[in-house]
């Protein structure tokens, strides 16, 4: 590949008591890319993940974003510089609205004096914008935006989540498995809105046990095993069982794949 | 991008038979409901409606039974004035609560606060200014130790609190040396500290500075609960507090200034307290932590934290103070007040319960 990498990682050390998580794992994400990351259970691609979006801090190792070496103290951190997460557990206030929930941690004051004295909220602008997002990815079939998100189902709290990334992700979307818990029209309505995601330009780091939806949309595939990348491969290039014998150790990664 | 449905094509071979499902999705009899369902989901949205609704109706009640003499300016006015301390402290402990805490030592710091502002001023000689500053400074001290305690040390809240209930509280005896400082001396010396205690008069109706000032805290609090990114933190905080920090709250900062808050609402009841009863007693608002957990669960706020509203509190307060004037005035024995606040307790939150499976 050409292009330069957007975001990069190199020899990320991250050690829990006696247990390394990861072993000068290493990390690359092309621009416009869906870049699926799995791994045995185990394999630390969750500490990685957390690495690169903020959520802890590697002992050891360099990430870079658009050739610049960044340091995240929080997910904020991340935030701040254009990545954004969509977690497994969604990270969603439950008895919170949809629109306070897309808005928080950014939050929109009313102009002037109300919201430069008085910190009032303009609810009016956060709720028309994120009723657009949501129109956007085609998820207006939730009525009300300032319905509690308790009160949707599974599908629509990960499209409310989904969408709060895609707005807010400037350079790079990372999603923890997005489709776990969801049935199968649901978990097809979200590959369609990673899909529509991509579609915009924004990369797309997708950590998933599901190997038929990692065959479907990535572009390529991130293998971890034993805390450090193993190798990348092109899904059109090998199958699912491949895919499965490398990261589980019952077969030999291929030589070329390595430096990809 | 507009209708995902027909644009994208499945690609898996066992998604192929989607075409033909059925396309219906799942939707809620708008029209079927019936009308206790329809009043769940209304209480849902409105937490503070189920004891507003109480308190209408014990209103009704006590004004039927006992006529004129209940529903008068003047002793409307006096619920009011009853209910002030309560409510302020409610206010403080509806924040704490909100962030699934607790605050048993609400009642200590209070009469802490207060013990503070008077023998500052009449033990060392410091202007009364300046001791009401430092009265509100130590319940913030106070709280502060709560909130760090709970953030950083990860203790749990009904454990730092009931430590700091005690701690205040014998801290509070062991400096005053159980001396109260007698009403007329404060008048005489040092009035800033019976503030709270004037009041304006419109005809038969008595509004202390402490109800008006009981009345603008929980309206302040309202709008920074419900209009501001901070209060959106603390029911955030309180409802999941690892998806708050993921969506970029700083968890840690605000328990520490819920808590630290709570802890300077305190002292300013402990400042209201002494505008009450006129004079400086560090045995004063025993029970205010009780009292102000009971105001907290009648008004409908969780205690499992992130639901209610402030307004709640206000009325549980409230409903609190008809009662026991209500009973007084018919003459009856206290314990029967004691006895229906502990059912309405119970009943609360089992109605709680009740509206919160609307979600499920």
């Amino acid at each position: 590949m050409a292009q330069e990498p957007i975001l990069t990682a190199r020899g990320l050390v991250k050690r829990y008591g006696r247990v390394t998580a990861l072993d000068h794992a290493d990390f690359d994400l092309y621009p416009g890319e869906i870049l699926a990351v799995i791994g045995d259970n185990g394999a630390g691609k969750s500490t990685m993940i957390k690495a690169v979006s903020g959520a802890l801090t590697p002992d050891d190792g360099e990430i870079r974003l658009e050739g610049q070496p960044v340091h995240f103290r929080s997910p904020m951190d991340a935030r701040k510089a254009g990545i954004e997460t969509v977690y497994q557990n969604l990270a969603l206030s439950p008895a919170l609205s949809i629109a306070d929930n897309m808005f928080l941690g950014r939050e929109i004051r009313k102009p002037g004096i109300m919201g430069k004295w008085f910190r009032s909220l303009d609810r009016a602008a956060m709720e028309k914008q994120a009723r657009a997002k949501l129109s956007e990815l085609g998820l207006m079939t939730i009525q009300n935006i300032n319905q509690a998100v308790e009160t949707l189902s599974g599908g629509q709290r990960q499209g409310v989540a989904v969408a709060r990334a895609a707005a807010f992700g400037s350079k790079v979307v990372i999603m923890d498995e997005p489709t776990a818990a969801l049935g199968v029209k649901e978990s097809r309505r979200v590959l369609e809105l990673i899909l529509d995601v991509r579609a915009r330009g924004l990369p797309i780091v997708l950590i998933s046990h599901n190997m038929p939806h990692v065959f479907e949309v990535a572009d390529r595939i991130h293998i971890h095993r034993l805390g450090r990348r193993l190798c990348v491969i092109n899904p059109k290039d090998f199958t699912m069982s491949d895919a499965v014998a490398f990261m589980t150790g019952a077969k030999a990664p291929p030589g070329e794949a390595i430096a990809a | 991008m507009g209708e995902p449905n027909t644009a994208a094509q499945p690609s898996q071979e066992f998604e192929k038979v989607l075409v033909n499902s059925s396309t219906e999705v799942a939707s809620f009899d708008t029209h079927d409901k019936t009308p206790l369902q329809k009043l769940q989901h209304f209480l849902h949205s409105s937490p503070a409606a189920v004891p507003l609704i109480v308190l209408v109706l014990s209103l009704a009640a006590f004004g039927a039974i006992l006529g004129g003499k209940f529903f008068s300016a003047f002793s409307m006015t006096l619920i009011l004035q009853q209910v002030a301390i309560v409510g302020i402290v409610g206010a403080a402990q509806t924040l704490v609560v909100l962030t699934a805490g607790i605050d048993l030592s609400v009642g200590a710091i209070m009469v802490l606060s207060s013990v503070v502002m008077g023998q500052f001023t009449f033990r060392y000689g410091l202007p009364p200014t300046l001791s009401v500053l430092c009265g509100l400074g130590v319940g913030a001290l106070c709280g502060y130790i709560n909130g760090t305690l709970v953030a950083r040390m990860k203790l749990p809240p009904f454990i730092v609190t009931l430590g700091m209930w005690q701690i205040v509280l014998a801290s509070n005896f062991l400096y005053s040396a159980n001396e109260t400082i007698r009403a007329q001396d404060i008048s005489a010396n040092a009035p800033i500290l019976q503030f709270f205690g004037q009041s304006l008069r419109l005809g038969n109706a008595v509004f202390t500075y402490g109800v008006i000032a009981m009345v603008l805290l929980v309206g302040l609090l309202w709008y920074v609960l419900n209009h501001t990114a901070w209060g959106r933190y603390v029911y955030a905080v309180g409802d999941d507090p690892e998806a708050a920090k993921l969506a970029g709250v700083n968890v840690r900062h605000m328990l520490v200034a819920v808590y630290t808050l709570s802890g300077l609402i305190c002292a300013l009841a402990g400042w209201a307290l002494i505008g009450r009863i006129g004079s400086v007693s560090p045995t004063a608002g025993q029970f205010a932590n009780i009292e102000s957990i009971t105001a907290v669960v009648i008004g409908g706020i969780s205690l499992f934290g992130g639901r209610g509203s402030i307004l709640g509190m206000l009325f549980g307060a409230l409903i609190v103070g008809v009662f026991s004037l209500g009973l007084r005035l018919m003459g009856t024995d206290p314990q029967w007040t004691y006895l229906l606040i502990g059912l309405l307790i119970i009943l609360a939150v089992a109605i709680d319960q009740w509206i919160r499976k609307v979600a499920a």
